[in-house]
């Protein structure tokens, strides 16, 4: 059967097909090591500490630049797979996400600088994530919210399935569970928001 | 509540408009020799008393020695449905007639059952990959794969 002229649209072309998977082989063969998790802000801490003796105004500053980014976390959309139900409850008026300043959900990551990655991640998705990642302002954090976006999960051997959001992007936090209960999303939040106060922005 | 035809009674029917095309029937199912496949459904989506003018779903099992390719048809007028088999031997290229022109809905299970089972539809307008990547090796839920 030949396709009618007037359906051809619906059918995308073969060549489009070829770049993307060559895009996706790329990525696939440059994502076989695990992105260390970014943890300078350890040594920051340390820093900061000896730092806070010496000159307290730049501490202040670093408090308050801290304490409105963290304040206002907004979270930018990527919720590939089931995950993002618990998200939505997380958001919805029982747990209230927005208690701690970010129940704004961007659908354009150049407004959004906290990306919770809601979903078992496949390898044909995974280019997407990763521009999304890019486009994001800095500074950005990640969060992997489940087994999924942790390893893999109960796919982590799969053929098609990225085992963890780490080989592609780095991640700040994760949140353990099939999928975490929201106590445990808001938990994570407020690890992230931990961090993110001790996150040491003049001296670096 | 859908009437589950009888695979034997509707067997016996298209093997006298048809000779040879049925392969076996069961009271559940009835198995169309593969060259047969196209005018069959045809003329079980055509015939008035059948009119499966709903293709509810394809898939495929593979079964080591062959692959089995089950279409579930339904029809919508009469409020009946029916399960047709039918098998294609050789692994490396197997191929079946596509029944894309019957049905439109077969567009995408087909290429599904293309991609992870790696049985070609001859016929199709679009015979290509749908869920894994173009480049990709193999088709993953064979029962050799891996």
């Amino acid at each position: 059967m030949e396709i009618d002229i007037i359906k051809k649209q619906v059918y995308s072309s073969t060549e489009i097909d070829r770049v993307e998977g060559q895009g996706i082989e790329a990525l696939k063969a440059g994502s076989q090591q695990v992105i260390p998790d970014p943890d300078e802000w350890l040594e920051q801490e340390r820093k900061q500490a000896e730092f806070f003796e010496i000159n307290v105004l730049l501490t202040s500053v670093d408090f308050f630049l801290n304490w409105a980014r963290r304040s206002s976390l907004w979270t930018v959309i990527c919720f590939p797979a089931c995950c993002a139900f618990e998200f939505i409850a997380t958001s919805a008026s029982r747990f209230d996400i927005a208690r701690f300043g970010m129940e704004n959900l961007r659908a354009s990551p150049r407004q959004a600088d906290l990306m919770v990655t809601a979903g078992t991640l496949t390898w044909k998705m995974a280019p997407q994530v990763k521009r999304i990642y890019d486009q994001m302002a800095e500074p950005k954090w990640v969060i992997a919210m489940g087994a999924c976006a942790i390893s893999g999960g109960t796919f982590a051997q799969s053929y098609s399935v990225v085992p963890g959001y780490n080989r592609i992007i780095p991640v700040d936090v994760y949140i353990p569970g099939c999928p975490p209960r929201p106590e445990a999303l808001l938990y994570g939040i407020r690890m992230l928001q931990d961090k993110i106060a001790k996150t040491s922005n003049i001296l670096r | 509540m859908t009437i589950a035809l009888s695979g034997k009674e509707v067997g016996t029917k298209l093997e006298e408009k048809f000779p040879g095309s049925i392969v076996e029937s069961s009271q559940d199912s009835l198995l169309v020799k593969s060259e047969f496949l196209l005018p069959v459904a045809t003329y079980l989506k055509d015939t008035p008393g059948f009119d499966f003018d709903y293709l509810a779903c394809i898939t495929a099992v593979d079964y080591s020695d062959y692959f089995e390719v089950v279409y579930h048809l339904t029809s919508l007028e009469r409020n009946h449905s029916l399960v047709m088999k039918t098998r294609c031997y050789g692994r490396d290229n197997p191929s079946l007639p596509s029944v894309v022109s019957l049905w439109r809905g077969a567009d995408f299970q087909e290429r599904e059952i293309y991609d992870l089972m790696g049985i070609n539809f001859d016929g199709h307008p679009n015979m290509k990959r749908i869920f894994l990547w173009q480049g990709f090796e193999g088709h993953p839920l064979r029962r050799d794969y891996l």
